[in-house]
């Protein structure tokens, strides 16, 4: 079937949903995994702070990306009309 | 703190049901905060101390995966052209002022009035602030719905017509979502509040979102947009501050983060489908429902002070456990309403797509 250019349907990202989705389940293994040992280092305080920090934007950015890319996969994307928003 | 501190190392054993639950009100609290730009957290740290979480702890932990999430929907949402980034950090420190002076204050209540009277202060500025400005928000919706001009550009209010025209010389900032320069004399005092009410009830936006709309002007879309901005600031100054003290469970967080990560995206893609009245007809809803929810829960704590008879085991058992399905049954049912305008919308939207297809073969 073809489609004029501006009607193409847009490729889905199903390889960037699969790579940041595979690297999510490894960090969520990861916490889960070592939940002990990072229960201790994460609740240290002080110089620690930094830790629990740092991990929040390091999964927002990994699963963010993920379900992100995992709607666009689903068909769940935002409305074709343009929204001007006055 | 220090004490608070080590008792958080006492973090609770999780195991699949509790992951399987706090994922899922994550989920559900994070597809409304996309939506509206809050909400969520009123749920959330409730239903952490529920899994028998300490009270400051739960706190951290939502605070902690706040930041993140209202991250990827501020910047979701920024794609779509909906976030005003310039007011969302101006009203953010201000609001960050405002966390830190509710916090103080709330522990000079403890000190005072002991857990019963900090509970009956969250409770009682939850009834007065939802009970003001959930009735004023789900009227206006209403108006706006019987009217018939959903369809129209919204108005700006007299009120911020009015704070828009004065003009103090050194103080005034334009924001892309106004069309106007505002006074940042009238920004810093609603982003005050707005911390204020996040330090109390964890939920900022249910006065920050209505003060953009109705005091500064801005459009349900953007107001709601620009308060994930407000969340994110908020949200990690409090997290750094409830981290420095060793309180955040990073496990929670994360969990919660998960579920909610997919829900803020569904909520964010929502706000493309609907009219703008819809923001305040969620938000008024889900304040009103809560409003009722922690209403029931003022006898409680009365009868703790003294105040009243004191209530028996079984009446306050069953109080609290009413009022949390009650608020449970709020969040669902703004999520519900999210997940169907958005059903609608796009179902309109494949009709439309149609019939023009239709039309151009013909």
């Amino acid at each position: 079937m073809s489609y004029p250019e501006k009607n193409k349907p847009k490729k889905k990202p199903v390889g960037l949903a699969i790579l940041f989705g595979i690297i999510s389940i490894v960090l969520y293994a990861v916490l889960l995994d070592r939940q002990d040992m990072l229960n201790v280092h994460f609740a240290k305080g002080g110089m620690s702070a930094f830790l629990p920090i740092i991990t929040a934007f390091a999964f927002s950015y990994v699963h963010g990306n993920f379900t992100g890319h995992f709607w666009t996969v689903l068909g769940v994307e935002p409305s074709k009309k343009k929204k001007e928003v006055k | 703190m220090h004490d608070l501190a080590q008792a958080a190392s006492n973090f609770i054993d999780l195991n699949t049901a509790n992951i399987i639950y706090l994922f899922l009100v994550g989920f559900v609290g994070g597809l409304v905060s996309g939506f509206i730009g809050s909400g969520g957290a009123f749920v959330l740290t409730p239903a952490m101390m529920s899994l028998g979480v300490p009270g400051l702890v739960a706190v951290a932990s939502n605070m902690c995966h706040k930041f993140p999430k209202a991250l990827v929907g501020a910047l979701k949402r920024a794609k779509y052209g909906q976030v005003d980034i310039k007011l969302g950090i101006v009203v953010g420190i201000s609001a960050e002022a405002g966390v830190l002076y509710g916090a103080h204050l709330q522990e000079n209540i403890k000190k005072a009035f002991g857990d019963a009277g900090s509970n009956l202060y969250v409770s009682v500025a939850f009834v007065v602030v939802l009970a003001v400005v959930g009735i004023f928000v789900l009227r206006d919706a209403w108006k706006t719905y019987k009217s018939g001009t959903q369809h129209e550009e919204e108005k700006v209010t007299k009120l911020a017509r009015w704070v828009q025209s004065i003009h103090i010389p050194g103080t005034m900032v334009y924001f892309k979502s106004l069309h106007a320069k505002v006074s940042v004399l009238f920004t810093i005092p609603l982003g005050f509040a707005t911390g204020m009410l996040a330090a109390t009830i964890a939920v900022g936006g249910f006065v920050g979102v209505p003060s953009m709309i109705y005091v500064l002007g801005a459009p349900s879309l953007m107001a709601s947009a620009t308060e994930l901005v407000i969340a994110f600031v908020m949200g990690l100054g409090g997290s750094i501050k409830y981290a420095l003290h060793g309180l955040v469970d990073i496990r929670l967080a994360m969990i919660i983060l998960g579920g909610s990560l997919f829900g803020i995206q569904l909520g964010a893609i929502g706000t493309t489908y609907v009219k703008p009245f819809m923001i305040k007809v969620v938000m008024g809803v889900i304040m009103v429902i809560v409003l009722f929810s922690r209403g029931l829960m003022v006898p409680v704590y009365l009868s703790q002070l003294g105040l009243i008879q004191t209530l028996s085991d079984g009446t306050v058992k069953m109080l609290k456990t009413t009022s949390f399905a009650i608020m449970i049954f709020a969040l669902g049912l703004g999520a519900f309403i999210v997940l169907k305008a958005m059903w609608q919308g796009r179902q309109a939207e494949k009709l439309a797509a149609q019939e023009s297809l239709v039309h151009s073969k013909a």
